[in-house]
């Protein structure tokens, strides 16, 4: 009964209700803005994870997001102009699975090596790894090289037309309060503070008789998972999908948003994500610039404004 | 095989390499000894050529703008360093990320204010434009030897420069202890924004050196700055020498792959096999080296000494 009455369930029941109410009286550029937003925001939880509570600064979780959207893009892909057969399919379910699988199958083979590494080595090497994945799609013409792959059918989901906008607008939500619920949970377990615990101080755990690398490995992998299935919706969304979505500088955004919303809390990711996508909407349509005031507001957070947003809201 | 093709590719590579030690030494030395991570390093390599390309118009030099941009860089470094990069010296390396992140849009996005969204050639002068003849059948572009002369200085310069001058002295001092160094009566404040300075100014070089070959513009600096990392990750971070020997690597490693790996490939896989995996494996080919390297030595090839 708490929760209802907080803040956080205000705030999650205004994005439920009021991207529809918008879209109902004919602004349906709301309900646009809003299932972005919430796709972002689970890649953002999805950052948190390892960011927020592990201690892990990846630079490269836009990959997850580009390896989940050619998941879908690929496969619907062989559906419609043939050729490798036992991809080609326009089952949501399978798309799903491959997202997961692929981008599981990254984070371990990135994660085997990144993790033997620390500090600013980890960053700059998740960021090699991201950049890796860009060049490969870059390279592979038949998916549109640099052009980028146009997703001509979305995924079939049975009793789900993720055609409509408003299911579509209501699947990404649900998955963000799935998703938000699920880190909530992993934190609140023995595997979540024996995570916080190497975050604190990793040489203690290592002491304590944990295997420090197996437990941040797992975390990384789940992280991945989270943005690949992102990925998914991302691709389902746009339609559209191209190497220029895994570039290092959506990464940036990705932990952008997670820092300004305040790392390792369970609101931060979403409300990072709609400061984001507001500041990306409002700026970009006063000027064309609008790197230029984004870049110098990220500045003057990082130099001039600590903790993020959720420490207002905890309160 | 083609030797001559074989030896123009490793030119080719060498080029890529001394360039990259260029880009590479500047974030190496100012991590090794500042401890600061900065991602904007590649967009003052983009001013580097634009700032020359916009000279060599306005003085139809190209040699003349090189001169005069150099130090025009190494004051954008300095004044980078004095406002954004030494706030954050306490701070951990979280915060160098997202605020030197943030100076990648603002100085790109100005870069775009100013220069517009084409990219600006670069005209050589005659007398650098031309061949040199090696043998009967071989020659070599005057400009690109001209690159990995300058380059090596360049690096050589460095490396005495940090081990066997007074300033270098002085660095390297107030690297391992700055306090100490400070109580000695070291300006240290400034000294640091020299090596700032430095390492901005190889940057810009490497800017200004690519620049009449691809041509300056936007994308360059963040295409540079991913390959300058695996470089000094290889290297070993904060090593001058390893940087080097990363920078040459990989640049051979990255011009070969693509210009020869689909003949390798044809030897044991069907042409059409070869020519549609080559292209993809190539482009991956310097993160799988770093990689491989990474997963043998974690910190790198030349890990410098713990401080």
């Amino acid at each position: 009964m708490q929760f209802i009455r907080s803040p956080k369930f205000f705030i999650l029941a205004s994005l439920l209700v009021f991207p529809i109410l918008f879209n109902q009286i004919g602004m349906s550029f709301y309900l646009d803005l809003a299932t972005r937003l919430c796709i972002l925001a689970i890649a953002a939880v999805g950052l948190n994870l390892i960011l927020g509570y592990g201690g892990m600064i990846s630079f490269g979780h836009a990959a997850y997001l580009g390896l989940g959207a050619y998941a879908v893009g690929i496969p619907a892909h062989h559906w419609l102009y043939g050729g490798l057969d036992f991809l080609a399919t326009t089952n949501g379910f399978v798309h799903i699975l491959i997202a997961i699988a692929i981008s599981g199958l990254f984070a371990l083979l990135t994660g085997l090596i990144c993790l033997k590494t620390k500090g600013v080595y980890f960053i700059m090497i998740t960021m090699a790894f991201s950049q890796m994945a860009y060049y490969l799609f870059v390279s592979i013409e038949e998916y549109g090289g640099d052009d980028g792959l146009v997703i001509n059918t979305r995924s079939e989901i049975p009793l789900i037309n993720l055609d409509d906008p408003i299911q579509m607008f209501l699947v990404s939500f649900s998955s963000l309060i799935f998703f938000m619920w699920l880190v909530h949970l992993i934190t609140k377990s023995n595997f979540g503070l024996i995570l916080s615990g190497i975050k604190d101080n990793e040489a203690r755990m290592v002491s304590l008789g944990y295997n420090v690398y197996f437990h941040k490995l797992i975390a990384f992998i789940f992280s991945g998972i989270i943005c690949g299935f992102a990925g998914v919706l991302l691709g389902n969304f746009t339609t559209f999908i191209s190497p220029e979505m895994i570039d290092w500088s959506r990464s940036g955004e990705l932990m952008f948003m997670v820092i300004l919303g305040g790392v390792a809390t369970v609101m931060g990711p979403l409300f990072g994500a709609i400061v984001f996508v507001i500041l990306e909407e409002v700026l970009s349509s006063i000027t064309i610039y609008w790197h230029l005031p984004f870049g110098l507001l990220l500045i003057t957070v990082v130099l001039f404004f600590r903790g993020g947003l959720s420490s207002l809201f905890s309160k | 095989m083609d030797y001559t093709l074989l030896l123009i590719q490793v030119l080719n590579g060498l080029q890529l390499g001394v360039l990259l030690f260029l880009v590479a030494s500047g974030l190496t030395l100012v991590f090794g000894i500042l401890d600061f991570v900065n991602l904007a390093h590649g967009s003052i390599y983009m001013l580097g050529a634009f700032v020359c390309a916009s000279l060599t118009y306005a003085l139809d030099s190209y040699l003349l703008a090189v001169i005069l941009a150099l130090p025009i860089i190494g004051i954008i470094g300095y004044v980078f360093e004095v406002f954004l990069a030494r706030p954050l010296y306490s701070r951990d390396h979280l915060d160098h990320v997202l605020g030197t992140f943030g100076a990648i849009l603002v100085i790109d996005t100005i870069a775009h204010l100013i220069w517009g969204p084409a990219g600006i050639a670069i005209p050589l002068p005659n007398y650098l434009d031309g061949q040199i003849k090696i043998s009967e059948n071989i020659e070599l572009p005057t400009f690109r030897v001209l690159i990995i002369i300058v380059g090596l200085l360049a690096a050589f310069g460095l490396l005495w420069l940090v081990n066997f001058t007074r300033l270098g002295m002085l660095i390297r001092a107030g690297a391992s202890n700055r306090t100490m160094v400070s109580a000695l009566g070291i300006d240290i404040r400034t000294l640091f924004a020299i090596v700032f300075a430095i390492g901005a100014t190889l940057a810009g070089m490497a800017g200004m050196l690519i620049a009449p070959i691809t041509e300056a513009s936007l994308g360059m600096g963040n295409n540079v700055i991913i390959t300058a990392f695996v470089v000094i990750i290889v290297g070993g971070i904060g090593s001058v020498k390893g940087a080097l020997v990363a920078a040459l690597l990989i640049g051979l490693i990255d011009t070969l792959g693509r210009a020869f790996l689909d003949d390798f490939f044809k030897i044991f896989m069907s042409t059409a096999a070869a020519e549609n995996s080559a292209p993809a494996i190539s482009s991956m080919s310097i993160y799988l080296i770093m990689a491989l390297i990474l997963s043998f030595k974690p910190n790198g090839l030349f890990p410098p000494r713990l401080r």
